[in-house]
């Protein structure tokens, strides 16, 4: 079975951002060339591109994404989501904290960030 | 008479002593009757009115009130006067008798024969001796029924009171709460706004105790028992405060105040006041306000996520955009819309040039709202926007920000009612016609589909302006078309191709008949073994671009002298193939045909072209599929193929139901001569032999007798007035090919086009001749266990049903009953229940309304009513194995009902058709699924108590092994998780963790239903989900 790359940025292309009424795709802060997926090995890395240096969203962004293809994905996949390098001023914090597991767990637990990362994620009425 | 009055002393001395309230509706009989007059009551009532007992005298009150509230209509002004004073005398009376007062002058104020100067002096006592809001919510009422009355039936004497009336009404009403009295008071108030009362100082007054409920905030209560909404209260009050311009001064800042608040509704409500102010304002009104109104509206727009704010803000622009342009034209205090769209261009047009386009669609649509309000607005608007957005487009390089630009050229020229130039006026784009038509033809060169899709749209919206293409730009434009038809692939662009030229064609046909239809025939003639580089990947190119050129060859013949063009091009496919030149597949032959049926289909209230079709397309087509039919032996055509013959009946049918009564009963004729006597004179060619007979079945195969539907298209779905020649001899030898013939292409047509004549024949002796003899045999044969036609009488059966149900015929039932008893039958019960299927369906050719059939309204539910309670018996009374049978008929009956009708029906389906989702044949879960999915968007409250059952089937559905299960049943799933999260909640942990499994599906489609459904279940009852 081959999960083709469409597939997956298809998932993630309708996500809103938190200070905009346009998608993510939208804005082009992911594109279909910086999704990558192995089937075989069942990996997927998506790299997304804040919209400025210093968009103090990035966060938040990549953790929607991760949670959107958390739901949306087998579970036999890894997960991997960090920052286009070179495109943001905090790249590293950024990265790490969306790579570690534990503080991604914690902050699910926070409601009021899940909050926030829901009304990204719910599906804009038409 | 002396025994009424005493009968009516007796009465009242029971009401006024409390013992029996009927007695009001006793003596209201009395008076409306004429046994005794109201002031016979009055006398005998003399001493309860007058007793020193507060309670005796209430309950005297009381007793009349109810009497005159049942008997006013009757009463004679001298009575009316006499009562009017005595009512007003009584309001200065104890407080507990008030209420009852109040309700007697409500049914007084009704009352026509109201003497001249009562209203006046009602109103005055009201107003002096009665404190409004400290009575209790049904008296509140009475007074402003009161008033509403008064003010239909004595407008002139309410408006000598001059601004005491709004005055008192004002006190009388300040500080309401209750919504029911609201709906009335603001009805008052829109009726002192419409009718022109008098004012006078008092219109602030009146702003404010209307305008403090702004905005509606308002939640009816559980179950809603007197079924007001906020929206009611809403549009009520919103119709009082925008009623007057004299509102102006307060109303607008109040607008703008709410609007600059955090609550979403409360920004709604504002913007649409605003809006509906719009046609009552003028300049001078709005004119302080301009530049805080702009800035609020445009803030909400840039920053809104809500779809619901962004679309009043626009309207509200529009309507202060058309309001100023609007007064301009009577005053003369400076260009004030110049002045207003200065403001919006200043502020929106620079984003349109920004390097990222970010904010480029909330900018293009507030000027877009701007330039559509008004002939004059669009004018300005494009005039200064246009021109930098040609700038702009020619100066990006990314096919990305060109076509967005494009995108929002396309909002620009699309003329809008208001905008639309009036009588020597000229089109605002005008001035820009080459530039407009340059950058659509560079768009059209590019490679990328999105703009190629775009510029055809903007192409399209051009050309249903007049003076927007030249004749040289028509003929560009017909090129570009053609070119992109032979040569792109993408399937959006073909769409788009097949739109633009359609609309283009309607009004410019003479540069299609020229440019287009010689190229695209060229097209689809060249050979594509010629060419030297055969391999598969080009044969397959070029058979694509020969399906696209027959597809906008038939999207373009709207016009007869397109047709006339564009329809021998098709017939001349059909030819070639048949002649097997050329090496056309069967594949390509069918879409020749669909070509022809949606030309027929798209033109056929044309007559002219109708009567192409009688005269030319018809005798051609059945002409060929003769000769490939006598002549089957000798050459294999794709004309005796059943796909291709099964393409043809809606060209045919399409074509003679469209034909005019004369040319109608001509068609009828020659079709019936072919098939009974051989009669080729009508066709084309004469390579005919000269002993045809279409209706025998032939030994030697089916290649004629499969010609009955060819006859079928022809005379089922001529209309009702035309009489068929030799229609007994036709149904016999109908019947006999029926069970003689064993091609079951033959004989099903065959039994359409016996049950499509039977359906159209008048009632009477020669039909239930026919219905008669026919159903006998069909009887006889079915009982036969062992006899070879039972399927063919089967068929027969099943159609001359449904054409005997549709018109509700009084057989219908008897033959119901037997299809029936067929679902007990080994061999034939899985086609009986597929046979209710037929019955409740629309079939495509046959039987249907644009045929003419004989359909009668709502014969399902009919059908459905008289029939699902044997299913439901007979599915208990059955034995295990035959159960399946009944649950499939009845998911067929139940799929096809309008919803409506299974809303009611399911509370006493349920169980089964819960039963049939376990049922292990996959038709039969897919036909349930679909039942179900539809009720799951408005559950009924019987789904609730079952949802335990219904998730336990659905979720093991979801691994069926039939791809369209498990899609059907995902999103059922999905559906679910949109009822109210009480109830579905508990089962989110088992819909989470059994989801997981169909996202690995190993189909992408089902892995897309799972995506969605799963991440709607996620957001179930999770904070910031719902």
């Amino acid at each position: 079975m081959l999960l083709a790359l469409t597939h997956c940025s298809h998932h993630i292309r309708s996500i809103s951002d938190p200070e905009h009424p346009l998608s993510l795709e939208e804005l082009n802060v992911v594109e279909e060339v910086r999704v990558k997926v192995n089937d075989q090995e069942n990996n997927v890395s998506v790299e997304f591109t804040p919209t400025i240096p210093h968009c103090s969203m990035a966060t938040l962004i990549g953790l929607s994404i991760k949670v959107k293809l958390l739901r949306a994905l087998p579970d036999r996949f890894k997960i991997d989501v960090h920052i286009t390098p070179g495109t943001h001023a905090s790249e590293d914090a950024v990265n790490k904290q969306l790579g570690d597991k534990e503080r991604v767990a914690a902050a699910l637990e926070n409601a009021h960030l899940l909050e926030v990362v829901n009304q990204c994620l719910s599906t804009r009425p038409a | 008479m002396a025994a009424d009055v005493a009968s009516l002393v007796s009465l009242l001395e029971e009401f006024v002593s409390g013992q029996a309230d009927s007695s009001a509706t006793t003596i209201a009989t009395g008076v409306k009757t004429g046994q005794f007059s109201i002031l016979q009551l009055v006398e005998a009532l003399g001493l309860s009115l007058t007793s020193s007992q507060t309670q005796t005298r209430g309950r005297g009150v009381q007793l009349l009130s109810e009497v005159l509230q049942e008997s006013y209509s009757g009463l004679s002004e001298s009575e009316v006067k006499v009562l009017v004073a005595f009512y007003e005398n009584r309001l200065k009376d104890h407080y507990a008798i008030t209420p009852h007062v109040l309700h007697g002058l409500a049914a007084l104020a009704k009352c026509s024969a109201l003497p001249p100067g009562a209203a006046v002096s009602i109103l005055k006592a009201l107003f002096q001796d009665v404190h409004v809001q400290s009575l209790m919510l049904k008296e509140r009422s009475y007074v402003y029924n009161i008033l509403i009355s008064l003010m239909d039936s004595r407008e002139k004497e309410l408006k000598g009171l001059g601004p005491d009336f709004v005055f008192g009404f004002v006190q009388a009403m300040d500080g309401e709460r209750d919504p029911r009295n609201l709906l009335l008071v603001f009805q008052i108030a829109r009726n002192i706004i419409h009718r022109g009362y008098d004012l006078n100082q008092f219109t602030e007054e009146l702003f404010e105790v209307t305008s403090c409920y702004f905005p509606v905030d308002f939640t009816p209560p559980a179950n809603n028992p007197h079924g007001i909404t906020q929206e009611d209260l809403i549009l009520a009050l919103r119709a009082v405060l925008t009623g007057t311009a004299r509102f102006a001064e307060f109303l607008v800042p109040l607008l703008i105040e709410k609007l600059d608040s955090e609550v979403q509704d409360a920004k709604v409500d504002s913007l649409k006041t605003l809006a509906a102010c719009g046609p009552v304002y003028g300049h001078k009104e709005l004119a302080e306000f301009l530049p805080g109104l702009w800035s609020s509206i445009r803030r909400e727009v840039f920053q809104t996520a809500s779809e619901k704010v962004e679309s009043a803000g626009l309207a509200a622009l529009g309507a202060i955009t058309s309001c100023l342009a609007r007064t301009v034209l009577t005053s003369n205090s400076g260009d004030a819309l110049q002045m207003f769209l200065e403001l919006v261009l200043k502020d929106c047009q620079h984003h349109l040039c920004e390097p990222d386009l970010k904010l480029v669609w909330p900018s293009a649509k507030l000027l877009q709202a701007a330039s559509g309000a008004s002939y004059r607005s669009s004018l300005i608007v494009t005039a200064a926007v246009l021109p930098a957005l040609f700038e702009q487009y020619n100066s990006r390089t990314q096919c990305a920000h060109r076509r967005t630009l494009l995108e929002v050229l396309q909002g620009f020229i699309q003329p809008t009612v208001s905008s639309r130039p009036a009588e020597r006026e000229d089109n605002v784009l005008l001035p820009f016609q080459k530039s407009l038509c340059n950058v659509v033809f560079s768009a059209l060169a590019e490679s990328n589909a999105a703009l190629q899709v775009t510029a055809m749209k903007v192409l399209a919206t051009l050309g249903k302006q007049s003076g927007m293409l030249t004749e040289a730009d028509m003929e560009i434009a017909v090129e570009h078309l053609t070119r992109l038809v032979v040569e792109e692939n993408d399937a959006q662009v073909s769409s788009a191709v097949t739109d633009c030229a359609g609309s283009l064609a309607r009004l410019h046909p003479s540069f299609f008949v020229t440019r287009m239809v010689p190229r695209l025939k060229d097209e689809i003639f060249t050979e594509p073994m010629a060419e030297e580089d055969a391999s598969p990947a080009r044969i397959r190119s070029r058979a694509a671009a020969r399906e696209r050129s027959v597809t906008a060859l038939a999207s373009v013949s709207l016009r007869i002298s397109l047709v006339q063009e564009s329809v021998p091009v098709l017939l001349q496919v059909l030819a070639a193939a048949h002649k097997g030149s050329s090496g056309f597949s069967a594949e390509e032959v069918i879409w020749a045909c669909q070509g022809l049926w949606r030309i027929a289909e798209e033109t056929h209230h044309t007559v002219e072209i109708a009567d192409f079709f009688h005269a030319t397309v018809i005798p051609r087509l059945m002409g060929l599929s003769l000769h490939a039919a006598v002549h089957s032996q000798k050459c294999s055509s794709p004309l005796t193929e059943e796909a291709v013959l099964s393409a043809l009946v809606p060209v045919i049918s399409t074509a003679c139901a469209a034909l005019q009564p004369a040319p109608a009963t001509r068609m009828a004729a020659q079709a019936v001569s072919l098939f009974l006597d051989g009669d080729v004179s009508w066709l084309p060619e004469n390579a005919y032999p000269s002993n045809i007979q279409l209706l025998e079945s032939q030994s030697d195969g089916w290649s004629q007798s499969q010609l009955v539907c060819l006859l079928m298209a022809c005379v089922c779905s001529l209309s009702q007035q035309v009489d068929i020649p030799d229609l007994d001899r036709l149904l016999v030898q109908l019947e006999e090919l029926i069970f003689t013939c064993t091609h079951p292409f033959s004989y099903t047509s065959a039994a359409k086009c016996f049950a499509g004549l039977i359906n159209k024949r008048a009632a009477g002796p020669a039909l239930d001749a026919v219905l008669e003899k026919t159903l006998s045999r069909i009887s006889a044969t079915l009982e036969c266990e062992s006899s070879a036609q039972r399927v063919q009488a089967f068929t027969l059966l099943i159609w001359v049903t449904k054409a005997l149900l549709l018109r509700y015929h009084p057989l219908s039932p008897v033959l119901t009953d037997k299809l029936f008893g067929l679902l007990n039958d080994d061999q034939l019960g899985s086609r009986a229940a597929d046979g209710f299927s037929l019955l409740m369906s629309d079939s495509p050719d046959v039987l249907n309304r644009s045929c003419h059939a004989d359909v009668r309204i709502m014969y399902r539910q009919r059908f459905f009513t008289e029939n699902s309670a044997k299913l439901v018996q007979g599915f208990n009374s059955a034995e295990l194995e035959k159960r399946s049978v009944f649950l499939k008929a009845l998911s067929h009956l139940v799929n096809n009902l309008p919803r409506q009708v299974q809303l009611t029906e399911l509370p006493a389906l349920l169980p089964l058709l819960l039963e049939a989702l376990t049922c292990p044949d996959d038709a039969v879960q897919l036909s349930t699924l679909s039942c179900f999915q539809p009720l799951i968007m408005e559950p009924p409250p019987a789904l609730s108590t079952q949802l335990e059952a219904l998730f336990t089937r659905l979720l093991a559905l979801t691994t069926s092994p039939a791809m369209k299960v498990r899609m059907a049943a995902l999103r059922c799933v999905h559906a679910l998780s949109r009822l109210p999260s009480h109830m579905v909640l508990p089962f989110r942990p088992r819909v989470l963790k059994s989801l997981a499994r169909p996202l690995d599906d190993k189909k992408r489609l089902v892995r897309k239903e799972a995506v969605a459904a799963r991440s709607e279940w996620f957001l179930l009852g999770s904070p910031g989900g719902r």
